[in-house]
């Protein structure tokens, strides 16, 4: 139950982010999590939008370089302590968490978090042997 | 007073120095006709032999040499003694990759090192002076060429080699040096420092010998009046010998080249035709002394002037401008030479394609390097740390080829600007 993540190469120069925003606004695609890792010259734009297929089609034609990567979105109790929980599990199991992010928005009182590790499957696994629910696409409101 | 290390040869008449270039030329065609079989296929297809050339006057018969002959001759196809009389190898960068090694008998460090000692002597330099050597030693041939020149002198030589401020300072310092050798960037480098830490009064230096790479007027005057010494210029190159086939005198106003070594023409670099006197053109050199690498005619492609107008320092030999550019896409950065196709090569075997753009500034004195490369699919990844472990692994293998650290900007796709369907490959910012 991996959710489908478009990571775009950004040049750390004005404009490059409203480009790409723009460019989906104008195609009316819906972003549901967006996330910024940078070094002092440039970045990895990472992002769940409701048409993955869609806007990647779209940005490749527009010259951009970018990478589909599937992702893990976590239900994580909103409430002091949550986030630590589900970590800590994670950190039990041995899984290596290369970087995570939360989604905009909240659903019945849990916060969504992406997760993106190496071993899914074994995150699917121990996440449901402790009782911590996984986020679908569809409960993103993804098509 | 003028001082000289060779004054007979230094100050000899033009017929005496002609008529010890017409002597060595046809020996030394003579030598490479017999010893090297490279020269011979060269010559025979030109329709020459070593019948045709009597003297200087048929120097234009003979063919041209360029780096890629260096390339294709790679290591030995030039050399024109048995390994067992060679002593020495010094080394620069090639044009693609492939390194240019050049060979020396003892006969040859003999006479380079003499060369280098002309170059200290018209300095002002004598065995009472202390020599401060910082240009790099080992394959580059700026340390190991003034060093030998230096103990030829009799100077007390500080083989200091490149870089350690700190270290270059405390000795310069505490030994009391008065003359330097290094590239004019780490002069005004060093000169900079030295006003910064407030040493100006516990320098003694009266002198530098500064080359390896292109340098102003302007910097000259700098570096003077920082140091409060006097800065000579001096050029050579591996493929000839090194530092010291020409130098500057007293008179500052160009460099003395050889010519008991060296015949040096002008040519147009898109004609090849020798140009006459005065002409601006691409200096061409014929080695006509050195026993284990002999070079004829070989392109250096660097732009100058020469003139024989008489010089007051009472040196007869040809001065040659300071080079005024290049008739190829060669670079000098911080003394170093870089063409653009050995970062091409870098570059496609580490996966990238070959768009890119070299842009040369010099900071604080400091001549610095950026290679903007495109990113492609293949090395992009969600992971950001995947990407900068790809562009460290760029970086040292730029280091690698280059011999020198290059700034890598990774930047967009299609970012690069193409003019006329042709990219700019090189931009120099630099305000020489």
């Amino acid at each position: 139950m991996t959710i489908p993540q478009i990571s775009v190469f950004l040049e750390n120069k004005a404009g490059q982010l409203a480009d790409i925003t723009g460019i989906l606004s104008e195609n009316h695609v819906n972003m549901r999590a967006i996330n910024i890792a940078e070094t002092a010259d440039y970045g990895v734009l990472r992002l769940i939008v409701d048409d993955a297929s869609k806007a990647s089609a779209i940005l490749l034609e527009q010259g951009f370089i970018l990478t589909m990567t599937p992702v893990v979105g976590v239900a994580v109790p909103d409430t002091p302590g949550g986030l630590s929980k589900v970590l800590g599990v994670i950190s039990a199991a041995e899984i290596d968490v290369e970087y995570m992010y939360s989604v905009f928005g909240q659903k019945d009182g849990q916060a969504c978090m992406i997760f993106r590790v190496a071993d899914t499957d074994g995150l699917a696994e121990i996440l449901t042997k402790n009782g911590i629910a996984m986020i679908s696409g569809e409960d993103l409101g993804l098509h | 007073m003028e001082r000289y290390y060779q004054k007979e040869i230094e100050t000899a008449d033009r017929e005496q120095i002609l008529a010890w270039q017409n002597e060595r030329l046809v020996k030394q065609v003579r030598h490479v006709w017999d010893d090297v079989p490279y020269y011979r296929k060269k010559m025979e297809e030109k329709g020459v032999t070593p019948e045709d050339i009597q003297g200087v006057e048929d120097l234009h018969k003979l063919p041209f040499l360029t780096k890629d002959d260096l390339r294709e001759a790679y290591p030995y196809g030039l050399l024109a003694k048995p390994l067992k009389d060679c002593v020495r190898i010094q080394s620069t960068s090639g044009t693609t990759g492939r390194r240019v090694v050049a060979f020396y008998t003892q006969h040859d460090i003999d006479l380079w090192e003499d060369c280098c000692a002309r170059a200290i002597t018209a300095a002002g330099g004598t065995s009472g002076d202390v020599c401060h050597v910082c240009y790099g030693y080992g394959l580059f041939t700026g340390g190991p060429g003034l060093n030998g020149g230096s103990h030829k002198v009799g100077c007390l030589t500080l083989p200091m080699s490149s870089g350690n401020t700190d270290r270059q300072l405390q000795f310069m310092v505490d030994l009391e040096a008065t003359i330097l050798c290094c590239t004019p960037s780490y002069a005004a480098f060093l000169a900079e420092s030295i006003h910064e830490r407030g040493l100006r009064d516990k320098i003694k230096l009266k002198a530098g010998i500064f080359g390896a790479e292109a340098w102003s007027e302007e910097m000259r005057q700098d570096i003077q009046n920082k140091l409060g010494i006097k800065a000579y210029d001096i050029y050579g190159l591996t493929e000839t010998s090194g530092p010291g086939v020409a130098f500057e005198c007293s008179e500052q106003t160009g460099m003395h080249i050889n010519e008991d070594h060296f015949i040096a023409e002008i040519i147009d670099p898109d004609t090849r035709e020798v140009l006459p006197e005065g002409s601006k053109g691409e200096l061409v050199f014929t080695s006509i002394t050195k026993e284990a690498f002999p070079l004829l005619r070989y392109r250096t492609r660097d732009i100058c002037v020469l003139t024989r107008k008489q010089c007051s320092c009472g040196r007869t030999h040809v001065k040659m401008s300071k080079p005024m550019g290049r008739s190829d896409d060669m670079l000098i950065v911080k003394g170093v030479n870089v063409f653009p196709s050995q970062i091409e090569t870098v570059l496609l075997e580490q996966g990238y394609q070959a768009n890119y753009q070299i842009i040369v500034d010099r900071v604080n004195n400091s001549d610095t390097i950026e290679v903007k490369v495109e990113m492609t699919p293949e090395n992009f990844s969600d992971n950001l740390g995947k990407i900068t472990e790809m562009e460290k692994g760029l970086v040292s293998a730029l280091k690698a080829m280059l011999g020198i650290y290059a700034k890598v900007r990774l930047v967009a796709p299609k970012s690069i600007t193409r003019s006329e369907g042709k990219a700019v490959r090189v931009i120099d910012n630099r305000k020489i």
